[in-house]
């Protein structure tokens, strides 16, 4: 028999709801399965071993009771750095809020904690998810779970890599340029970013603002839509999060594709994308096909432009954002500034890593006098003409397909001498939050060299329905023997 | 626009309050250049009338009601500040130049 | 050379709604430091804003007091600096798209009517209060008024004189207290202003270099601040220096203007669009609803009062300085009093009696009826003008109605003139000198009689009565 820690959140839930298990014993055994492979993995940054037995412990009194149970009870889930809880500490992966304890729980903590869902602890991410490999962490170095000499993506590579190692039965994570998507190919399982606005960003620490996107992490398309249930809605916290409906996303998976339109955007499969991600992708098109699905050719003729605009607008808004962090209210302050210049200075040169400083100075370079228009106000015509690529496109399909990354996981210290090239392994993932639409990214099969690859679906804004299903559908039927990472 | 001196990386390092060492300051001056000449690849678009887009979403006018909510307990909101005395968060002195609480 | 100033003002004031601005922090001024604090205005990692929709209200009604066009779309934008008393080392403001945009206010100006250009007014977070007072070379920050919202009122460079910033102000505030959208408490912050003083030849259209006068405690402050700035500038040009562009402080000790901070280079404050906050759409119905709602504004309820019950200007601008004094004298003067004698009496006997006790008229033991009663037992002759002096200052330590005063303490009028004649001939005949003064047409001297007259009648005797009596027993 599979140890729990092995199985969905799904079946945990469904386990837990039929007391067939107590939500401590799934708790056990996924504590065990951190202590025996964290090691190696070092997805987890901090474990709340008592407070998550308590907390199953209170879920298992819930059942005993006959009380209605949340639809994550007893399902173990791990957090992203930068989601603020009253639990342990919220660090961001960054010197500059060591030991920070915030007094409050972001928005869905609070979701997950009234879902009956466990809290195990929080896991490694890029400094202020600045980063595509979780090299940036001041914290400590995470490792791919199907090759510990590679990076497991970023920023979330924690969260990515605690539910590939199946340490967490989900995960939460922020996707502002990639970070759930890319992260979640590289890790070989699911990663939801839905569409901006769907999910409260309130006590997600900002990186920049307009892009930021709360998701999930999970085993298969199901527990997806099944976190997503939970997540979602309207917050008065967050002026940004949208007065919609929340559907059953998990109604939404059908199994098939039937009249559902799949594009293909021509600008992404050209002779630059490498020959083996190219058959990975061929593949699932024909078991899409297969499933019913119709395909066709779209153009999103200004994706070349996107990480340019991404990385105008996104240091622009993570120089205002990070500006807080001044050693007054909280976090660090160097003990040796005797000014108030000395503090400022001191505490965030010490405070911040290289990647996150040459990020405020890119941003703060792009606002400074006299280059407003021709920097931040340009990206933000072409970030409209982006999103107009996007609606035309979506007037001929329901879901586009791309590569999630140009490239399976690298090694560490592959692209950290060169900042550009780690920004273009963003490349197909960077528009989605430009153009606020929702994407996932599956698992599509398994590189010559063992390492996972993952498949793209974006889907029209609050569609996120339409892309779990397609997801569902191909993960159903594509007959891959993903396998699990050979760790232990 | 493409290239970027010392001078244009002290002068934002002064904006951003960032103190940076000559060694960074020569490597930014480098590594901001490149970026910024891969950003130069925006001229190539004619944007002239396209709005630009300010919010990811097209929503208007959300406000709270003004309503008072329970604020944090002082000792609370102290208990994470590096410096304070039980009343006032602590700074160094601030030499009043008259700049502050300019609003 | 003949110079001419040209001043602009820049005031900040504190709009007066319950919770802050973004979050549901209490806008008490009262509360002991740092404890009307929260993770979102303590800009705690994590938090976002939402606007307060009262906030915006408030700022429309005043935009629309100022005469201004309220912007249809406008949106908040964040201006960058680094300063202890920001809590997110960003400010959250208006750059662009401010919500009220060029109106004017009107002021007098030698007796005629000036207006003066308002180029705009935006909404803002204020910022904390930073104590200097400490010691230790440390400096402490309250973060209660970080979030207080503020709305910032922005003039056109046509102020000329220290006396019409000060009429200006006056008007302001006025104006904002009226509509009820802000204290305009100098003295705690809640109205802060700013002047922008340059000098330049008369007859010439070119501005000269400003200096900016901040931190005065007063509008008389300001006005003594930009006398003496005018002055100085004058000086400085004629000696043949420059003005220096640079921040001043006011020292109101010495009376004098000091250099507070030079101008370095021009701030670089890199603003951009708020993305946390969603633009502000504010359409015809929502603004005629505000419209609606204003009350009559000072300007009017002055020309009201001089037409319909024949204030002269001054009284008409006394009695409307305060909503509260001029609702109370309406009040009085609907019910049927003289309105010229309500107006002497608030602006005399009562006012004093208030400034004395340190108190607002509508909180004092005189309400609009008491006044009233009064002024009518005067006009019916049932007491004399200066019997009911006591009678205010009784009603005022008391609060009882002026009749039950006069009948408990026996203050009736002496009207009969049986009974005066006889006073008067008893006095007359007591001072047979004077009378002979009169006679030989010595006039003055009938205000000796009148006072031995109403001495004899501890004052109670009708001053017209006696007059008559007494020119008719001395056959003037
Ligand atoms: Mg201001
Ligand atoms: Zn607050």
């Amino acid at each position: 028999m599979t140890a729990w820690h092995q199985k969905t959140a799904h079946e945990i839930r469904d386990a837990v709801a039929k007391r067939e298990v107590s939500a401590t014993e799934i708790t056990r055994s996924y504590l065990e399965r951190i202590e025996t492979v964290d090691d190696k993995v070092q997805a987890y940054t901090q474990v709340w071993r008592s407070e998550a037995l308590a907390q199953a412990e209170a879920v298992d009194r819930k059942a005993a009771s006959g009380q209605a149970l949340g639809p994550l009870a007893g399902v173990p889930v791990s957090l992203k750095e930068l989601l603020c809880t009253r639990e342990g500490e919220t660090t961001c992966a960054s010197k500059i809020l060591k030991g920070f304890k915030s007094p409050y729980d972001a928005h869905v903590v609070q979701n997950l904690k009234a879902a009956d869902a466990v809290l195990l602890g929080k896991v490694n991410m890029d400094e202020f998810a600045m980063g595509s490999s979780t090299e940036n962490s001041s914290i400590q170095r995470t490792c791919n779970p199907w090759n510990l000499n590679c990076v497991p993506g970023g920023s979330s590579g924690g969260s990515a890599a605690s539910v590939a190692s199946d340490c967490a039965a989900l995960s939460l994570g922020s996707d502002t340029g990639g970070s759930i998507r890319q992260p979640a190919a590289l890790c070989g399982c699911v990663g939801l970013k839905p569409t901006y606005g769907r999910v409260s960003r309130f006590g997600l620490v900002a990186f920049a603002s307009s892009l930021d996107q709360i998701g999930p992490f999970s085993k298969d398309v199901r527990d997806a839509a099944l976190a997503l249930n939970v997540i979602s809605g309207r917050d008065p916290l967050d002026a940004t999060s949208a007065n919609l409906p929340v559907p059953d996303y998990t109604a939404a998976l059908t199994g098939d594709m039937k009249g559902l339109t799949v594009g293909m955007p021509i600008e992404y499969f050209t002779e630059d994308l490498n020959a083996e991600m190219r058959g990975l992708i061929q593949n699932a098109v024909e078991v899409m096909k297969a499933q019913g699905a119709k395909v066709v050719d779209i153009s999103l003729p200004h994706s070349k432009y996107s990480v340019a605009v991404y990385y105008i607008i996104a240091t622009a808004e993570a120089s205002a954002n990070l500006a807080r962090f001044d050693g007054v209210r909280y976090g660090f302050r160097h003990p040796g500034a005797q000014t108030l210049q000395e503090m400022y200075h001191l505490t965030k040169t010490e405070g911040f890593g290289t990647e996150v400083k040459r990020r405020i100075m890119l941003g703060t370079y792009v606002l400074s006098s006299g280059y407003y228009d021709a920097y931040y106000l340009k990206a933000q015509k072409v970030r409209t003409l982006i999103k107009q690529d996007f609606d035309r496109a979506f007037e001929q399909c329901d879901v586009i397909i791309t590569p999630t990354s140009p490239t399976a996981a690298f090694e560490f210290g592959a692209k950290t001498t060169n900042p550009l090239e780690m920004y273009l392994s963003d490349v197909y993932t960077i528009s989605t939050n430009l153009a606020a639409i929702p994407g996932i990214s599956v698992p599509c099969g398994l590189t010559a060299a063992g390492l996972p690859a993952g498949l793209q679906i974006l889907g029209r804004v609050f569609e996120e329905a339409a892309i779990l299903r397609a997801a569902h559908a191909y993960e159903q039927h594509h007959g891959l023997a993903m396998g699990k990472p050979a760790l232990a | 626009m493409s290239t970027i001196s010392k001078k244009d990386v002290d002068y934002v390092a002064g904006l951003a309050q960032l103190h940076l060492s000559d060694a960074e300051t020569n490597r930014l001056v480098e590594e901001m250049g490149t970026i910024l000449e891969y950003i130069e690849q925006l001229n190539e678009l004619d944007t002239s009338g396209v709005e630009p887009m300010m919010h990811a979403l097209e929503v208007t006018n959300i406000f709270r009601e003004d309503e008072v909510t329970p604020s944090l307990d002082r000792d609370a909101a102290l208990a994470v500040a590096p410096l304070h005395d039980g009343e006032y968060y602590l700074v160094p002195k601030i030499l009043d130049n008259g700049d502050g609480g300019s609003a | 050379m003949q110079y001419e100033a040209v001043i602009g003002m820049e005031v900040h004031v504190e709009i007066n709604t319950k919770s802050k601005i973004f979050c549901g922090c209490s806008t008490n001024f009262h509360a002991p430091p740092n404890t009307n604090v929260c993770p979102i205005c303590l800009g705690m990692p994590g938090v976002m804003p939402v606007l307060n929709r009262e906030m915006v209200n408030k700022s429309i009604a005043a935009g629309l007091a100022l005469n201004c066009t309220i912007s249809r779309w406008s949106k908040m934008d964040r201006k960058n600096y680094f300063y202890p008393d920001q809590s997110k080392n960003y400010q959250i403001s208006q750059y662009d798209l401010p919500l009220c945009l060029g109106g004017w206010l009107e002021i007098e100006v030698n007796g005629g009517p000036k207006r003066i250009g308002i180029t705009r007014a935006h909404m803002e977070e204020d910022t904390a209060r930073n104590v200097h007072t400490l010691g230790g070379g440390r400096s402490g920050v309250d973060f209660n008024r970080c979030g207080m919202p503020l709305l910032e009122i922005v003039t056109e460079p046509d102020i000329r004189s220290a006396d019409e910033a000060y009429a200006y102000l006056t008007e302001l505030k006025q104006i904002l207290q009226y509509l009820d959208v802000s204290d305009c408490n100098m003295e705690e912050g809640s109205l802060r202003a700013e002047a922008n003083i340059s000098v330049r030849p008369v007859g010439t259209t070119s501005f000269g270099t400003k200096t900016e006068v901040k931190n005065v405690a007063s509008f008389s402050g300001v006005q003594k601040a930009i006398e003496f700035e005018i002055k100085r500038q004058i000086k400085t040009l004629n000696e043949g220096g420059a003005v220096m562009q640079e921040t001043r402080g006011w020292d109101a000790d010495r009376g004098i203007t000091f250099t507070q901070r030079q101008k370095e280079s021009a701030h670089d404050y890199r603003y951009f669009p708020e993305p946390d906050l969603v633009p502000i759409v504010v359409d015809a119905a929502w603004e005629q609803g505000v419209a609606e709602s204003l009350p009559e504004l000072p300007q009017a309820r002055r020309a009201r009062f001089a037409k319909d019950y024949g204030l002269s200007a001054y009284d008409a601008q006394v009695i409307t300085a305060s909503q509260d004094y001029a609702d109370y004298f309406e009040t009085v003067a609907r019910s049927g009093a003289d309105p010229k004698q309500a107006a002497n009496w608030m602006m005399g006997d009562l006012q004093a009696l208030l400034v004395d006790a340190k108190q607002e008229i509508q909180d004092g033991l005189i309400t609009p009826s008491h006044l009233s009663n009064m002024l009518k037992l005067i006009e019916d002759g049932t007491i004399s003008g200066k019997i009911a002096k006591d009678v205010l200052a009784d009603m005022f330590a008391s609060g009882k109605q002026p009749e039950a005063i006069v009948r408990e303490k026996g203050l009736l009028q002496i009207s009969d003139s049986a009974a005066l004649e006889g006073i008067v001939r008893r006095i007359l005949a007591d001072n047979p000198k004077q009378t002979a003064e009169f006679r030989a047409g010595k006039e003055q001297v009938l205000g000796f009689f009148v006072g031995q007259i109403m001495k004899a009648t501890q004052g109670k005797a009708n001053p017209k009565l006696v007059n008559d009596i007494l020119r008719r027993e001395l056959g003037a």
